[in-house]
C-alpha cells in the first residue's frame, strides 16, 4: 500500500502491526483513553540497594520492555551497566525503549542484539555503529522509529508498555525523590525520562549522589520510584554537552544563519510575545544570536523559547528578550546550570513538549521553529534519518512535532561536499512537505507554494533570493551530478512512524 | 566576460585555489570580486591540480555577477605560463599578477595575454589583468605599472611583503603604509584604474578591521582584498553611502533626467550648475546604494 506522501509500504507488516499508513499532519479532536502503570504498594523504606544484579534480576524478566532516558547523551554510564547486567543474566527477547540511542551506547546494544536479549527496539534515532548493524539486517524484527511527542503519545496509549525503567540521575534521596539539576554529572531538564517515570511497571533510579530526604524540588518523585541504586558515577560530565554552545565561524552557517533570521524577521509572527524553538548545531546558535540583534532593534520580546536548549537561548532568558523558556533538554551545562538558578526556566515532560493526543502540547503553540536536514526534496518532505549511503544515521527528535509550528523554516545547505541536500525525492521521509514552510540554503530560500501569504511577505526581501524548490534542486545536480540510485533489498529493517502514529516511511536493509 | 566600464570593486575575495569546497562556494558571499589563488596558498606540489581545479570551476560553477579573478604564480616561476594559458581559455575577467615592480612585467603579460586569447580563440582584449605591489621598487615605479597596459583594470598593495622588504611589520594605526597606499592610489587615479587595498588577517580584531577600511575608504581606495567572507558585510557596511548621500545623488540624477528630455547641454540643479565630478560622484553614490540594498529600483530611498 501507500501512503500520502507515495511511499510505498510492506502490506505484510503493516497488517501484522497494525499500522495505518500515513495520511495527514491534522490530528483532529478524537477522545482517547490513556492508560496506567501497575503499582507495587509500600512506604517506600526499603527501596535503597547497591547492586545493579540484584535489581535486574528482581525485575527483568524474557520479553519485557525496558526502557532508559538520553540526558546524560554521550556521557552515559548508566545504559553499558544495567545491560551488562541484563546480558550476563541470560534475559531474553526484551524490547528496548529508549528515548534515544546515542554513540556511547552502540557496541552494548550490537552485543544484546546478537546474545538474543534485545529483540525489538523502539528509538528517536541511532547513529554509527548501530546504524550501520541495523540497516545490514543485524536485528530481525524492524526498529520503530518514533519522535519525542510521538514516543510520550505511544506510552500514554500503551503502545509502548514499560516493564521497567532505569534512570540515571545525578542526585536522587533515599526514597527517590530526584532531580537533573544538581551533583557532578547534571543535565538540567529530566524532559524525556519523566515519561518513563510516570509510566513504568517498575521504575528504578541509578544514582551516584544519595541526598538527604526529603530531595528538592523534585521532578521525579517518590511516589512512581520503585529502587534507588546507588552507582560509582552516572556520567561524565564532560561528554554530556553536545560541545553545541560554540558560535560557528564558518561562513556559510553564518550565511544561512542569517538568512533564516532575515526570513523570521520579516514573517507576519515575528512580533511582541512571539515563540520559537532553534535546537542545536552550529547554524541554529548563530540564529540565536541574529534573532537577538532583530528583537533588540526592534524592541520586541518573546514570550516562550522551546525544546532541546542551549546557554544561548538561557542568555536571551537573562536578558529579558525571552519571558520563559520551557525546556524538555539540556544541550549544554550553561542551560543546565540556569534551569537551576531561573524559576522562568520550566522543565517540561515530553508530553507537555509534543504530545499531539493532547489536551495542548507547547509545540501547538510554538510560531517559529528552525529545523535542520539531511535532505528536503521538491515536496518539501524532509529526512534526517538515513544518509546518503541508504545507512541510518540519525534521529527523528522533535523534527515532526516542531514541524508543526507556524512558520517551520528548514536550514540546511545546498550541497554538503558531493552529495546534494536538496534532492528530487528523500530516502526517507521523516517529516512531511505539509509541515515545511521555507528551506533556506546558502544560495537562497524556496517557499512552500502552500503558503501564499509567506510568497507575499519573503519574496522581495534584499539579499534573499527567492527560488522554487525544483529550481534550488537542479541547481544542487548541476553542481555535484546525478547520483547513482541506492540499491536495497525487499527486507524492512525501521520503520518511521509519523507522531499520530501512523507510518510515514520505511527503511529496508542496504544491498552493498 | 568583463566590462570595462566602472563598476563596484569593493570587496576582492582571496579563494585558495587547491580548496574544492571554498571555490564551490565562493559565489554565495556577496563579493564584488573572487580572486582564486594559484600562488602564495597553494603549495609547489599541488600548483598543476589547483590550476586544473580552478579552470573546471571556471566552467561549471556560477558566480553570477561577481568579477573573477585569479592570482597566477609569479613570472619568475615555471608554473606561470600554464597558469596564464589555462585562465585564458577559461574565459578568466582578471589575471592577477603578484610581485609587480617595473611597467616591462606588465607588458610582458599582456603580450602572453594577447597570445593566449589568440590560441584559444578568445576576442582579443577580452581578458583583463592587474597588478600586485609588494615592495619598495613595486610602490615607486607604481604609476607606470598601472599605465603600462590598456587591459589593466586595477593595482592593489599586498602589505605583508612590502612591510617585510621595508623593514618593517605591520602596525595597527597602519602608518608603515601611508607612503605605498598613497603612491598606489595616485598611481591607479592617474590611470583610471581600480585601487585595491590589502588584506587584513586578523579575524578576530574587528574593530581594528572597520578602523582600517574606514581609513582607506575615506583615502579614496575601491575597495579592500579580504582573506574571509565574513569581512565582506563589514566592507560594505562602511561603503554605505548615508540616506542624505542618496537624497542627493538621486536629486542629481534626476535634474541629468530632466536635462537630457530638455534636450539641453548644462546640467542644473536649484538653479545651480551642475559639473561632471558631482555627476560621476552621484552615480557612484548610487552604484553603492543599489548595492547596498538602499533604494529601490528607481533610485528611491528605502528606509531601513
Amino acid at each position: 500500500m501507500k501512503n500520502s506522501v507515495n511511499r510505498d509500504l510492506p502490506d505484510d507488516l503493516m497488517k501484522d502491526l497494525d499500522y495505518k499508513p500515513f495520511e495527514t499532519t491534522e490530528i483532529g479532536n478524537p477522545d482517547i483513553q490513556r492508560v496506567a502503570p501497575s503499582v507495587h504498594v509500600s512506604t517506600g523504606d526499603n527501596k535503597l540497594v547497591d547492586s545493579i544484579k540484584q535489581v535486574v534480576a528482581d525485575t527483568v524478566k524474557d520479553g519485557m520492555t525496558i526502557s532508559f532516558h538520553h540526558h546524560f547523551r554521550n556521557g552515559d554510564f548508566v545504559f553499558n551497566e544495567v545491560m551488562r547486567e541484563i546480558i550476563d543474566a541470560g534475559i531474553k527477547n526484551l524490547t528496548l525503549a529508549p528515548s534515544s540511542l546515542t554513540g556511547v551506547m552502540n557496541d552494548m546494544v550490537i552485543e544484546a542484539i546478537k546474545a538474543g536479549t534485545i529483540t525489538n527496539i523502539t528509538s528517536s534515532g541511532m547513529r554509527g555503529s548501530l546504524g550501520d548493524f541495523v540497516s545490514h539486517g543485524g536485528l530481525k524484527n524492524p526498529v520503530i522509529f518514533r519522535s519525542h511527542g510521538n514516543r510520550a503519545r505511544s506510552i500514554e496509549h500503551g503502545d509502548i508498555k514499560i516493564d521497567v525503567a532505569f534512570l540515571g540521575v545525578p542526585n536522587a534521596d533515599e526514597l527517590g525523590n530526584a532531580n537533573g539539576m544538581t551533583g557532578n554529572a547534571v543535565f538540567g531538564s529530566l524532559g524525556y525520562a519523566l515519561m518513563d517515570a510516570q509510566y513504568a511497571n517498575k521504575v528504578v533510579l541509578l544514582t551516584d549522589n544519595i541526598v538527604s530526604y526529603p530531595n528538592t524540588p523534585a521532578s521525579i518523585k517518590q511516589t512512581q520510584v520503585d529502587y534507588v541504586v546507588k552507582v560509582d558515577k552516572v556520567g561524565d560530565p564532560d561528554k554530556i554537552g553536545s560541545g553545541a554552545t560554540r558560535f560557528t565561524k564558518d561562513p556559510k552557517e553564518l550565511k544561512i544563519a542569517s538568512t533564516v533570521n532575515d526570513v523570521i524577521v520579516n514573517s507576519p509572527y515575528f512580533k511582541q510575545g512571539f515563540s520559537f524553538q532553534t535546537g542545536s548545531g552550529g547554524a541554529a546558535l548563530a540564529v540565536t544570536r541574529y534573532l537577538r540583534q532583530a528583537m533588540l532593534d526592534n524592541k520586541i520580546t518573546a514570550s516562550f523559547a522551546l525544546g532541546g536548549i542551549t546557554k544561548p537561548t538561557t542568555d536571551l532568558l537573562k536578558e529579558g528578550l525571552v519571558d520563559k523558556v520551557m525546556d524538555v533538554q539540556d544541550f549544554d551545562k550553561g542551560a543546565a546550570e540556569s534551569m537551576h538558578s531561573n524559576p522562568n526556566q520550566q522543565e517540561i515532560d515530553a508530553s507537555w513538549y509534543a504530545d499531539p493526543d493532547n489536551k495542548g502540547a507547547m509545540v501547538d503553540q510554538l510560531d517559529v521553529a528552525i529545523l535542520s536536514a539531511l535532505e528536503i526534496d521538491t515536496k518539501f518532505n524532509v529526512n534526517v534519518m538515513s544518509g546518503s549511503d541508504g545507512v541510518i544515521r540519525g534521529a527523528i527528535g522533535g523534527h515532526q512535532d516542531a514541524g508543526t509550528a507556524k512558520l517551520t523554516i528548514i536550514s540546511a545547505p545546498l550541497v554538503r561536499g558531493r552529495i546534494a541536500t536538496v534532492v528530487p525525492d528523500v530516502t526517507t521521509v521523516v517529516t512531511p512537505g505539509d509541515s515545511v514552510d521555507v528551506l533556506v540554503t546558502e544560495y537562497g530560500i524556496a517557499i512552500n507554494p502552500k503558503r501564499k501569504d509567506l510568497q507575499a511577505s519573503l519574496s522581495n526581501l534584499p539579499g534573499v533570493p527567492v527560488f522554487t524548490i525544483e529550481e534550488l534542486q537542479q541547481l544542487a545536480e548541476k553542481k555535484v551530478g546525478t547520483p547513482k540510485p541506492l540499491a536495497f533489498t525487499d527486507r524492512t529493517v525501521a520503520l518511521i512512524e509519523y507522531r499520530d502514529g501512523t507510518i510515514i516511511d520505511t527503511i529496508k536493509e542496504v544491498k552493498d | 566576460m568583463a566590462e570595462n566600464e566602472e563598476r563596484l570593486r569593493r570587496t576582492m575575495m582571496f579563494v585558495p585555489g587547491n580548496n574544492p569546497a571554498m571555490v564551490k562556494d565562493a559565489g554565495i558571499y556577496g563579493a564584488d570580486s573572487i580572486m582564486f589563488d594559484l600562488e602564495d596558498a597553494v603549495s609547489m606540489a599541488e600548483k598543476d591540480a589547483a590550476r586544473d581545479l580552478v579552470y573546471e570551476a571556471l566552467q561549471t560553477q556560477d558566480y553570477a555577477d561577481a568579477e573573477l579573478v585569479v592570482r597566477v604564480n609569479g613570472q619568475d616561476t615555471t608554473y606561470y605560463d600554464n597558469d596564464v594559458k589555462a585562465m585564458v581559455k577559461a574565459g578568466i575577467d582578471v589575471i592577477r599578477l603578484p610581485k609587480a615592480e617595473t611597467a616591462d612585467m606588465v607588458t610582458k603579460l599582456d603580450a602572453d595575454v594577447a597570445a593566449a586569447e589568440k590560441e584559444f580563440g578568445r576576442k582579443a582584449g577580452s581578458t583583463h589583468i592587474m597588478a600586485a605591489i609588494e615592495s619598495a621598487k613595486g610602490v615607486l615605479n607604481a604609476p607606470a605599472i598601472a599605465a603600462a597596459s590598456d587591459r589593466m583594470i586595477g593595482v592593489a598593495l599586498s602589505a605583508e611583503d612590502y612591510t617585510t622588504d621595508m623593514k618593517t611589520h605591520r602596525y595597527p594605526d597602519g602608518a608603515e603604509l601611508e607612503f605605498a597606499r598613497n603612491m598606489v592610489l595616485h598611481a591607479a587615479r592617474a590611470a583610471g584604474i581600480a585601487a585595491f587595498d590589502t588584506v587584513f588577517t586578523n579575524m578576530d580584531d574587528t574593530e581594528g578591521f572597520y578602523r582600517e577600511t574606514r581609513y582607506i575608504h575615506q583615502l579614496g581606495f575601491d575597495g579592500k582584498s579580504l582573506v574571509n567572507p565574513r569581512q565582506i558585510p563589514m566592507v560594505n557596511e562602511v561603503y554605505e553611502p548615508t540616506e542624505k548621500e542618496i537624497l542627493n545623488a538621486k536629486n542629481v540624477i534626476n535634474a541629468i533626467e530632466e536635462a537630457r528630455i530638455k534636450g539641453s547641454g548644462v546640467i542644473s540643479m536649484n538653479g545651480q550648475m551642475v559639473d561632471r565630478p558631482v555627476v560621476l560622484r552621484a552615480q557612484r553614490v548610487m552604484r553603492l546604494a543599489k548595492a547596498s540594498n538602499l533604494v529601490d529600483e528607481e533610485g528611491n530611498y528605502l528606509e531601513k
